[in-house]
């Protein structure tokens, strides 16, 4: 046999809408009525405000380590909008704008940055999966979700979020690779952020894009501009509508930028130019997403004003109920089985009976649990 | 009814369980029309079809990785791992979200899953496939751990794993698969995960095993009676976690004497966690230091030399018989 050229139907698109530059492609602007535009900017400038109130909160010593999402808020709102409430979400670890689109609290928000196994306790009848910390792995429980929503012939479908690093690990593959053979409605969105703690995107993959590693998997691969809503909207819708009509997965590619550090425990400096985060802070989405709204005469500085206003006070709120938030020391116990082993209920008994002595003078450390009622 | 394989009745099970519950999933490599590599799966393709039999592409992580997935849209997947030296691949997903999910989500989102692998040595299998890594899961909380040691057992555990609201690793001794037949019963049964049994009623010493031991011990404790006459209780406990303290401890306030015996190596392996559970809570009630006969601190040795590393009955027989006549 000669060597001969196997002929692949390789393509890869990419797709800008609303440029860092205000200029906007009318052809492509996908159709969103005025009051969710509002609503859309609302989430996006709660997000943006969340994020910085958590960097306050930390660098306070009132919340742990915290990982900032700031300039990457369009992507996982855009991806949001598009769902429907009965379709499933599987975040990484910068999607809470996503979290408070489909109904979070920002309360759980707070308390998962504040160490408390709350913050994960995803509220009934908002179909997300929480905060992934282990990079990648997440894609595998989105692949079979995905492959769920197949088998119940519900019409549903599953998004999932990874970042540039984690197209590097074996889950990401393998979970495209599953989701492409069983044709499953899987929209997998990479938020390329250019960073991976110090590790540059170019040294992640020699690959000239992220988007085209789908071809390998005979999928459907797309780069966009992520900080772009328009154009997170309309190439999510056209993943979704692909995947609900039985298309299979898509992966796109929404470049992004990590406008802060990886977590507050990072100094970025030590590994890129203030020359090329100002580049990026001018491709920021939010003034982006601002300014188009002005231009649709749908946001003037007095409905700012008043939007900031109200955020403040919701975030007061929500970091007012946190810090009086006080959960039950014994509940590391309760949610190990169904049921508590034998061996549990033991080691239960001997921590109360250390927490709590009989006859002897309550150490401060163990005073009577307070338990908040949660949220 | 029948008597049957290990192979057959844990075949049965799953058939059972599939026509009980149409959430019951079978997915795994080589399961669907090769029917399992040690054809545990035989018949479940034609019965239940593709999206109930799945063979998958060959990733343990994404076999289990699909199965956490497939839980929360509210299937009960059954995962085969084709060997248990290939379980390693998947153990991210294992240990970083199947046993993690219920806690972290207060109770939201919740992994009733098993996890099924072929287990340790005794066939003369290639490399990676005689391991005994028991130990290694039942020290992660969140999971439950099972070695049956018969088809009835290996039936009954099975059941009870596949309905079970935790994740169940279930470990399938090898050298059981089509060693003896057993009688099965008619009707489906289960017998609670964390519990074991008394095989052996006995007077003098206390031998703790499971799994693929159980049936060596048991001739090791008739040879001690036979020709030595010390009467050993033999205690077949059937899961490693949670381990079923209550049963160790009353027979051994009543022998007096113990020892364990398990494939796996030595250090901290099952076995020190059983003599530490006795040393708790019956001290003053050992008559003799407690014994423990076990794989060794070694790579099972590749199958021209395994017989040296697997514990026999002559083995067992010598430390009974020392710890009986302490």
């Amino acid at each position: 046999m000669p060597r001969e050229t196997i002929q692949l139907a390789c393509r890869v698109e990419s797709l800008s809408i609303l440029r860092a530059d205000g200029t906007l492609d009318e052809q492509l602007e996908p159709h969103i009525p005025d009051a969710d535009l509002k609503r859309l900017y609302r989430a996006m400038l709660l997000a943006r405000r969340f994020d910085e109130r958590c960097l306050h909160l930390q660098r306070q010593g009132r919340i742990g380590t915290y990982a900032p999402s700031r300039g990457q808020e369009a992507t996982p709102l855009g991806v949001a909008y598009v769902l429907r409430d009965d379709d499933w979400l599987v975040p990484s670890y910068r999607e809470f704008a996503a979290h408070f689109w489909r109904g979070w609290p920002l309360e759980r928000a707070l308390a998962y940055w504040g160490g408390h196994e709350l913050g994960c306790a995803v509220p009934e009848g908002i179909n997300d999966l929480p905060v992934a910390v282990p990079i990648a792995s997440q894609c595998q429980h989105a692949m079979g979700i995905a492959w769920g929503c197949k088998l119940r012939r519900d019409g549903t479908v599953c998004a999932c979020f990874v970042g540039d690093g984690g197209t590097s690990q074996g889950d990401f593959h393998e979970a495209l690779n599953f989701a492409a053979v069983y044709n499953v409605p899987l929209i997998m969105v990479v938020q390329n952020n250019h960073w991976a703690i110090s590790l540059p995107r170019h040294r992640q993959t020699a690959s000239q894009t992220l988007a085209q590693k789908a071809l390998a998997y005979g999928i459907d691969g797309l780069q966009i501009d992520g900080n772009d809503l328009l154009a997170v909207v309309a190439a999510t819708r056209e993943a979704v509508e692909k995947a609900r009509s039985g298309g299979g997965p898509t992966l796109i590619e929404a470049v992004t930028y990590r406008l802060a550090m990886h977590t507050t425990a990072d100094d970025p400096r030590r590994y890129r130019s203030d020359a090329e985060v100002a580049e990026w802070e001018a491709r920021d989405p939010l003034p982006r997403f601002r300014d188009y709204l002005r231009r649709r005469k749908l946001l003037d500085e007095g409905a700012e004003r008043l939007l900031e206003d109200e955020i403040r006070q919701e975030l007061d709120r929500a970091v007012q109920w946190y810090e009086q938030y006080r959960h039950d020391p014994y509940e590391l116990f309760k949610h190990m089985y169904a049921e508590m082993t034998p061996e549990l209920e033991r080691q239960l008994a001997e921590l109360r009976a250390y927490l709590e002595p009989q006859g002897a003078e309550r150490p401060a450390a163990a005073a009577a649990p307070v338990v908040t009622r949660v949220l | 009814m029948a008597q049957l394989t290990m192979v057959k009745a844990l075949n049965l099970a799953l058939a059972e369980a599939m026509r009980e519950d149409p959430n019951v999933l079978v997915l795994g490599e080589d399961v669907g029309r090769d029917e399992g590599v040690f054809r545990v799966t035989e018949g479940l393709l034609k019965e239940f079809g593709e999206e109930r039999v799945i063979d998958t592409p060959l990733a343990e992580a994404a076999i289990v990785g699909a199965a956490v997935g497939l839980c929360f849209r509210g299937f009960r997947p059954v995962c085969e791992i084709q060997f248990e030296g290939f379980s390693f691949p998947a153990f991210h997903q294992i240990e970083g979200h199947v046993r993690r999910f219920r806690n972290r989500t207060r109770g939201r989102y919740t992994c009733p899953l098993v996890i099924r692998m072929p287990y340790g040595g005794g066939i003369r299998a290639i490399e990676h496939h005689s391991d005994a890594p028991e130990a290694t899961y039942a020290h992660l909380a969140g999971l439950k751990v099972v070695l049956p040691s018969g088809p009835r057992s290996a039936r009954a555990l099975l059941r009870a794993a596949i309905f079970s609201p935790d994740p169940v690793i279930f470990f399938e001794p090898k050298a059981l698969y089509r060693a003896f037949r057993e009688e099965v019963p008619e009707q489906p049964e289960t017998m609670p995960l964390g519990k074991g049994v008394v095989a052996r009623e006995g007077r003098h010493v206390t031998i703790v095993t499971y799994g693929s031991l159980v049936r060596t011990v048991l001739e090791a404790a008739e040879e001690l009676y036979d020709a030595h006459g010390v009467d050993a209780e033999v205690l077949d406990l059937l899961s490693v976690a949670p381990l079923d303290g209550d049963l160790i401890n009353a027979s051994v306030r009543k022998t007096g004497r113990a020892v364990v015996v398990h494939e796996a190596p030595r250090h901290c392996g099952v076995g020190a966690e059983i003599i530490a559970r006795i040393v708790e809570d019956s001290l003053l009630y050992l008559e003799a230091p407690l014994r423990r006969v076990t794989g060794f601190d070694t790579i099972i040795p590749y199958f021209a030399n395994e017989k040296v590393y697997i514990p026999d009955s002559g083995r067992v027989v010598q430390a009974v018989l020392e710890t009986a006549r302490f």
